[in-house]
């Protein structure tokens, strides 16, 4: 079999593109392979900062030709028809098909198209340019004189078949069987003469074409950096992820950085660490807490062992420490409590008004909320009040994954002495002594936790006055959203509304907050469309004030306008109502499905979750212990029995409804009975309803479902012995009447109707 | 590396420095990328006489960057950027600073190569330190501009900002033009290893970045938060729309683009001051745009600009 190498040489690829460029090379060489008749052979692909390539092994030197019998239309048809034919197996004239019959068709045309194979070079050559003119980067650019596109400068193509150079050309680069390696450490330009030699004088040349590869010596490096130095490298498989995307070969090269910056918030230090600076960070071995180091990935074995290297890296750092070290104080010099106006000026979504406007909902709701999750009132609502006033600080505008903990830190200051920066020559400029409002620990956690879940893995907030917060922060973005027509579609949900409706499941599942999810919506929806509405009355003000300044007489923008107060009604109450509409109509199902979504994910089965769903109910906690119970009730044979025996009970029922029999009018009639399982049915559901009833009061489902077994062998008694059907009708109606009685008890539970059998 | 040896041997003021056993001071960096650029065949012009908020903004490079004649241009630009001012009081925030900026129509191929070398001759030896093409992507929303490049990291710092532009005022580059900006502050500081972008050696003689700026940084901003008028700057802004206005139906995109220039300068003060509220922020740049776009199409109608 024959191999084929491609290797794509150009400037710089952006790190977070190159895996996916390399998985997307693979994919359109295997799609343009199999449409050329070539369905088997293997892919080896490689990506580094310079080059994406693939070698390809197990190939065809050529495809074979294809016959294939073409039908075409019967004898006598058309001459539209015929020409049709004629134009598409691409024949001269109707002779030269041959003539075949079946019964159903009858006498027809038939030609055998013959596709000629073709050598697998001139497949590639046909290929690889239309593979490089379309391929799929997120942001390509053109440079130079020509308008070929691609992520950075294209400068190379190497395309060898089984050794030799595969001839085509792309915008004036030929291919060719050169490469060259590693920017610093190479040796210039050299020719390869196939995969393995190529793989030999890559990694001389200095480069690891594998990925994995320099993601492994990166983490092998790093940890015996650590263990050296007493230290424990922290995780972080995004950043590897990325770094690996940087460098041809990795050296990792430990850095010292000034320990007097050990006093700024860890999560600050690790920010800037991380995302400014692409610095893995280590924890102190013996204590576990932040060390003053940091770990870099250099592209180059410098000279002097990267001597150079740590001294710059520590110096950019401690420029950028110092940085942070001056939001950080100057942030400290106003407290938290008086940055809340300036929320006002911060758009927070052009239809929803300001972040302050939200904030002044989300203080009311966390208000409502606070007693219903056992949380102090005004301690919700100053959480509330103060929960988005870090986003006008320094520090968050520098690092925007710090709102909420910037603000606990800025809420929680203690009497902090002032102390000089770092840097040279600063005495005089240091900041003057700082005042801080201190707040209370629950409401600094809170400013920080009501951000809360914020992934999957991110655990929810546990503290009441959190709670609150988070739950009503989230509503109001849910609400807001919809009332504006803005839900997430299949593909996009730029609010992360998802996300927000996961996370109020999840807070109030996971704390067992027994709350009435649907008057919270309602009440919210009033209090954000409220807003909403002012707005709407305040542009229409601003339309005629328009009409004002332009000149238009009052009596002119009346007519225009229609009458100006009435237009500001008119727009404000549309907007009210539209917006109710909206959150009516799209909210509940919504919540319903990420909730079904999120079960589904923690193993229930979707006939249980419709089951328990089906029960009028609105306390989240409520239904999932329904659904908790009857998934272990119905994995029992007491379960199965009991759904058996309800399903036949409940086939009758419907049958007889069917034809018009109302189970609402059935009242049961002891004296009618005539059979004993009648009767034992009977007294059973008497004997139950009152356990029933005590079981519900108490929530305990599983103790309800098993009152409800005992039921099992009076259905069966009842179903086998007793024909409903009799011939007397008060005696058919009252034994209807007396499943219709078992399927209302039953009911009390779940819709065992939504539950499929076995 | 037997380009950067060769052009090494030419003598520059930071050579020179490194042989008295010094490092370059600030003015030595930039007399030697000047030097270094003269000899790639680039025209070494002077800074634009209108306050910009970035060296792409000199005409030499906006408007030089449209049509298809080719241009090689490398010059000093102060920035100013009233926001970013201190009050001279943060280590590496200015209100106004200055960038080294190259622009060369069409790109040449080797244009990494070349900005390489020139790092060497101000004594940034790449197997010595760790340089590093991070991706960036620049845009400049003012002037309807957006290209694809990196930032360049040197031992972390970001250097230098390495661009191809793609469009210009809305139409795109055709060819496209490679643009280096170097931040000379920084560069210096790491050139020098300083800490504090005051404490720069400005000419070797004694006189530190400090010394010549300090003072100005002080007291520009106090103009920037405290002193400007915004009743003013607004109504300037308005008056410099209109003239950039007049000009454009004259056909006369140079004039134009110098009032493009100030109206943009003009919202940057408005903006530093905090009297922008985000929506008519969204709307200030489609103005400033609207004129730059303007120039852009006037210019490309101009004997310089026009297209073959």
């Amino acid at each position: 079999m024959s191999e084929f190498l491609l290797e794509l040489f150009s400037e710089e690829i952006p790190a977070r593109m190159q895996k996916r460029a390399m998985e997307d090379l693979v994919r359109l060489l295997d799609e343009g392979f199999k449409k050329a008749g070539i369905l088997q052979c293997e892919f080896e692909s490689f990506v580094a900062p310079r080059r994406l390539g693939v070698g390809v092994t197990d190939l065809p030197t050529a495809t074979p030709e294809v016959r294939e019998e073409k039908k075409g239309p019967k004898l006598g048809a058309s001459q539209a028809a015929i020409d049709g034919f004629i134009r598409a197996a691409g024949i001269a004239s109707i002779s030269e098909a041959r003539i075949e019959s079946d019964a159903k068709k009858g006498d027809y045309y038939v030609v055998d198209v013959v596709k000629a194979g073709a050598k697998t070079t001139e497949i590639i050559a046909e290929l690889v340019p239309q593979i490089i003119r379309n391929f799929p980067w997120p942001k390509s650019m053109r440079w130079g004189e020509g308008s070929l596109r691609w992520v950075r400068p294209l400068h190379r193509v190497l395309a060898l078949f089984d050794g030799e150079i595969v001839p085509f050309e792309i915008e004036g680069i030929k291919a060719s069987n050169q490469t060259e390696g590693h920017r610093f450490h190479g040796n210039g330009v050299f020719a390869v003469a196939n995969f393995a030699d190529y793989k030999t004088k890559i990694a001389a040349a200095n480069v690891i074409i594998d990925r994995e590869v320099r993601k492994a010596s990166i983490l092998v490096q790093a940890g015996e950096i650590c263990a050296k130095n007493g230290l424990e490298l922290v995780d972080d498989i995004g950043l590897l992820e990325e770094v690996c995307g940087l460098v041809d070969k990795p050296f990792v090269i430990l850095g010292q950085m000034d320990a007097a910056f050990l006093d700024l918030p860890p999560e600050v230090i690790r920010l800037t660490l991380r995302l400014n600076q692409k610095y893995f960070v280590a924890n102190d071995k013996a204590t576990g807490k932040l060390a003053p180091y940091f770990i870099v990935v250099s592209n180059v074995n410098a000279s002097d062992g990267g001597k150079a290297i740590a001294l710059g890296n520590a110096r950019v750092l401690s420029a950028r420490l110092n940085d942070a070290r001056y939001f950080w104080d100057l942030d400290r010099k106003t407290p938290l409590a008086s940055r809340v106006a300036k929320l006002d000026t911060l758009v927070f979504h052009e239809k929803l008004g300001s972040v302050g406007e939200k904030v002044k909902r989300i203080v009311e709701l966390a208000g409502e909320i606070a007693p219903l999750v056992g949380a102090n009132v005004d301690d919700a609502k100053r959480a509330a009040l103060l929960c988005k006033a870090d986003l006008t600080t320094e520090m968050v505008g520098e690092f925007p994954e710090l709102q909420g903990i910037m603000g606990r830190y800025y809420a929680s200051l203690g009497a902090v002495p002032s102390r000089p920066p770092i840097y040279r020559g600063a005495v005089e400029r240091m900041p003057p002594p700082l005042q801080v409002g201190e707040e209370l620990a629950s409401v600094a956690n809170a400013i920080a936790e009501h951000y809360k879940p914020i992934g999957p893995s991110d655990n929810v907030p546990t503290h009441p006055v959190s709670i609150a917060v988070a739950l009503a922060d989230k509503f109001d973005t849910l609400v807001g959203f919809f009332a504006i027509g803005e839900k997430p579609t299949g593909s996009g949900d730029p609010y992360a509304l998802r996300r927000a409706a996961l996370g109020i499941i999840r807070i109030i599942l996971e704390n067992e907050l027994h709350l009435n999810y649907y008057d919270l919506v309602e009440y919210l929806t009033v209090e954000a469309l409220t807003n909403l509405a002012l707005k709407a009355v305040d542009e229409a003000g601003t339309i005629s004030n328009i009409a004002i300044e332009r000149g238009y007489s009052e009596e002119t923008i009346h007519e225009i306008v229609g009458a100006e107060t009435h237009t500001h009604q008119w727009a404000g109450r549309r907007v009210f109502e539209e917006g109710i509409a909206r959150v009516k109509k799209g909210l509940p199902s919504f919540f319903l499905d990420r909730l079904k979504i999120y079960l589904r994910d923690q193993g229930f089965e979707h006939d249980i979750i419709d089951a328990a769903y089906a029960i009028d109910d609105d306390d989240l906690v409520r239904i999932v212990n329904r659904i908790k119970a009857l998934s272990i009730f119905l994995k029992t044979t007491e379960g199965e029995n009991l759904l058996a025996g309800y399903k036949r009970a409940a086939n009758i029922l419907k049958a007889e409804e069917k034809k018009g029999w109302e189970s609402a009018d059935a009242v049961v009639n002891p004296s009618l009975f005539k059979e004993n399982a009648e009767m034992s049915l009977f007294a059973t559901l008497g004997e139950i309803s009152s356990d029933l009833a005590v079981f519900l009061a108490k929530e305990d489902f599983a103790g309800a479902l098993g009152a409800l077994s005992s039921l099992r062998s009076p259905i069966y008694a009842f179903l086998d012995d007793v024909l409903v059907n009799d011939a007397d009708a008060s005696i058919r109606q009252n034994r209807l009447a007396l499943l219709a009685q078992l399927r209302q008890m039953m009911a009390k539970i779940a819709d065992f109707e939504c539950i499929r059998g076995n | 590396m037997s380009e950067s040896k060769n052009i090494s041997s030419h003598q520059t003021a930071c050579s020179r420095a490194y042989k008295l056993g010094k490092k370059p001071s600030f003015q030595d960096i930039i007399l030697t990328l000047s030097d270094y650029w003269a000899r790639q065949g680039c025209v070494i012009l002077q800074p634009y006489d209108s306050e910009v908020g970035a060296g792409t903004l000199h005409p030499a490079t906006t408007l030089r960057a449209l049509g298809d004649k080719p241009w090689k241009a490398a010059y000093v630009q102060p920035s100013r950027r009233p926001k970013d001012a201190r009050y001279g009081e943060n280590p590496n925030r200015l209100g106004h600073y200055y960038q080294y900026q190259v622009i060369l129509k069409p790109n040449p191929i080797n244009l990494q190569q070349l900005y390489l070398d020139s790092l060497y001759e101000i004594g940034i030896d790449p197997k010595l330190h760790d340089i590093r093409f991070v991706e960036d992507d620049w845009e400049n929303p003012t002037v309807g501009a957006w290209g694809l490049g990196w930032e360049v990291w040197c031992d972390g710092m970001e250097v230098s900002q390495y661009t191809y532009f793609q469009q210009v005022g809305g139409f795109d580059c055709k060819p496209v033009s490679g643009e280096l900006t170097y931040g000379l502050e920084r560069l210096t500081m790491y050139v020098q290893g300083v800490e504090n972008v005051y404490d720069i050696d400005f000419n070797g003689n004694g006189v530190s970045y400090g010394d010549v700026f300090l003072e100005n940084e002080k007291q520009q901003s106090a103009f920037n938060f405290e002193h400007s008028d915004a009743a003013m700057l607004k109504r300037w802004f308005e008056d410099a729309e209109k003239q950039c206005g007049i000009l454009l139906a004259n056909n006369l995109p140079l004039p134009a683009f110098d009032w493009a220039l100030k109206s943009s300068h003009l919202f940057n003060l408005l903006d530093a001051r905090g009297v922008v509220s985000p929506t008519e922020r969204q709307s200030f740049i489609a103005r400033v745009r609207d004129l730059a776009k303007g120039c852009a199409a006037s210019w490309l109608e101009t004997q310089q600009g026009a297209s073959k």
